[in-house]
């Protein structure tokens, strides 16, 4: 094995154990923070592809600004079991019964599909920033701006609502 | 276990990466130790006393003193407090401040038995987001320590400390983004090494390091903007309940933070490892020996910044609140935003010329 197979398998093991973790914890803080840990060994997997901007940019949206807003809620909510709504059965199994026939569409649609395979493994150079930027501001430039004034009239409305 | 050491790995990069981490951060936590003894020292010179002078020549010893104190104070653990949390908010409040010092260029690149050895842990070319993203995460030592305490005082003051960290992050990132425009790298090593060879880019960036600066003083929880520990006027903060070497943790970690906001003031806007009005390249001096000079530099400038801090932290009251926040939103990041496109619009019209 060499020392990206290492960091690979490593990653993945730790990626797959967090996402477990966050949806068995009882207490919805530490979901949180098992929840950030995922980030990064996904993070850690996006460095393993030569990724670098997008790698940063998830830990700095999502572990470092979204989380922490996730946790400011949950801390503030004052959580404990006396307060927790009494769960339907019947939902809870046709939670389960929806789930599993999601799966089985997902592994349907993947068992069949080839993975293209867009560059080689930690030798790609399209996840660099220079050229993330030409792509971003020279073909898709058009997408990028609409996306971002979406972004702002979203910020408008999240004003506008907090002013009331 | 043998097939792992022959599996193909760098064996003698992974121990020249090591020793630099560990040399790295000895340095870090002994110059935070010092900056301890250093901070009463310019308490006392302002306040017109003698400061510490028992243990040792001119008091030296008093940070050993100091961290002996807090080792073998009695450690308590609320009761009611979620202990695993209640643990971890003090380490990662400390990894936090530490993981900055990946990125720095400490100096030039030193020459050990032939081999070149770069005085960098990590030359990534997303340095400065790497930061962001390490200045980012330091929120959560905070929060989970004022949080598992069980204490509303505590929690309260975890989250005026967050959001102030927050707010001012902002501002910081707004007025990196003008600086960018000028290096056109993120990688810190080439914005040192541009500055080297032009002028320092506080030159063309005055605006920009004044905002990089408040900004800095707000992230490190330092006077005026130490809110998240005022314990005269609201509560001692969210590290109200711990004790020992977990307070001292908490406490250590900001003096570890504003050293690497100085280096990093130093690395951005002050030329870095640069030698000012000495040419690195032309000179025939052995390069171990420009390294250490060039490091020695980074560091005068470190603690000139470092002595700034304690400057204003003796001089100046600290805000209230609200006026804090509205210094943040209201203040800083429009003058951020306008010396942002100040300076776009100036390079634009010096390429397009």
């Amino acid at each position: 094995m060499s020392t990206t197979e290492i960091i690979f398998w490593f990653l993945s093991a730790l990626a797959i154990f967090s996402a477990i973790m966050v949806i068995t914890r009882k207490n919805p803080v530490f979901s949180v923070l098992y929840l950030i840990v995922t980030f990064f060994a996904i993070s850690g997997h996006y460095i393993l592809m030569n990724a670098q901007f997008l790698a940063i940019v998830n830990i700095i949206v999502y572990a470092g600004a979204i989380m922490v807003l996730f946790l400011f809620v949950l801390m503030l909510m004052n959580l404990n079991k006396e307060g927790e709504p009494r769960k339907n059965r019947y939902l809870l199994w046709s939670g389960v019964i929806a789930g599993g026939m999601l799966m089985i569409v997902i592994i349907a649609a993947l068992q069949t599909s080839k993975p293209e395979i867009v560059d080689s493994f930690s030798k790609g150079d399209i996840g660099l920033i220079q050229n993330l930027g030409m792509a971003l501001f020279k073909e898709y430039v058009v997408p990028f701006e609409i996306s971002s004034i979406l972004f702002l009239s979203a910020m408008v409305g999240a004003v506008v609502i907090g002013k009331k | 276990m043998f097939h792992l050491l022959n599996a193909g790995i760098d064996w003698g990069l992974a121990i020249e990466k090591l020793l630099l981490i560990v040399v790295v951060v000895s340095i870090a936590l002994g110059f935070a130790m010092y900056s301890t003894y250093g901070e009463r020292k310019v308490a006392a010179i302002l306040q017109d006393r003698l400061g510490p002078n028992r243990f040792g020549p001119l008091g030296l010893g008093q940070p050993i003193a100091d961290a002996i104190k807090l080792f073998f104070k009695e450690e308590i653990i609320p009761n009611r407090a979620n202990k695993v949390l209640f643990v971890m908010g003090p380490a990662l409040a400390m990894m936090a401040a530490l993981m900055t010092s990946a990125v720095i260029p400490w100096g030039d690149k030193i020459i050990i038995g032939g081999k070149e050895v770069s005085l960098q842990i990590a030359d990534v070319n997303v340095g400065i987001l790497y930061i962001f993203a390490v200045v980012a995460l330091g929120v959560y030592g905070v929060m989970i320590g004022g949080w598992s305490s069980n204490n509303k005082f505590s929690l309260l003051a975890a989250i005026r400390g967050a959001s102030q960290n927050i707010s001012y992050e902002l501002a910081m990132g707004l007025s990196i983004i003008a600086l960018l425009f000028v290096t056109g790298s993120l990688s810190l090593k080439d914005i040192v090494v541009g500055q080297q060879e032009t002028m320092w880019n506080v030159v063309y960036q005055p605006l920009g390091f004044f905002i990089f600066l408040i900004c800095a003083f707000a992230e490190t929880n330092r006077t005026p903007f130490d809110l998240p520990e005022a314990e005269n006027e609201l509560n001692f903060g969210y590290h109200q309940e711990y004790s020992s070497m977990k307070l001292g943790f908490y406490l250590f970690a900001e003096y570890i933070n504003m050293f690497m906001s100085s280096v990093l003031m130093a690395t951005l806007y002050f030329g870095g490892y640069d030698i000012p009005f000495f040419n690195e390249a032309a000179s025939t001096l052995h390069p171990n020996w420009i390294a250490l000079l060039g490091f020695l530099s980074l560091m005068a400038k470190t603690i000139a910044f470092v002595f700034f801090f304690m400057w204003v932290r003796w001089t100046i009251p600290r805000f209230r609140y609200d006026q804090l926040m509205h210094l943040g939103w209201k203040t800083l990041i429009p003058l951020a935003l306008f010396n942002m496109l100040l300076t776009a619009a100036i390079m634009l019209y010096l390429q397009g010329r």
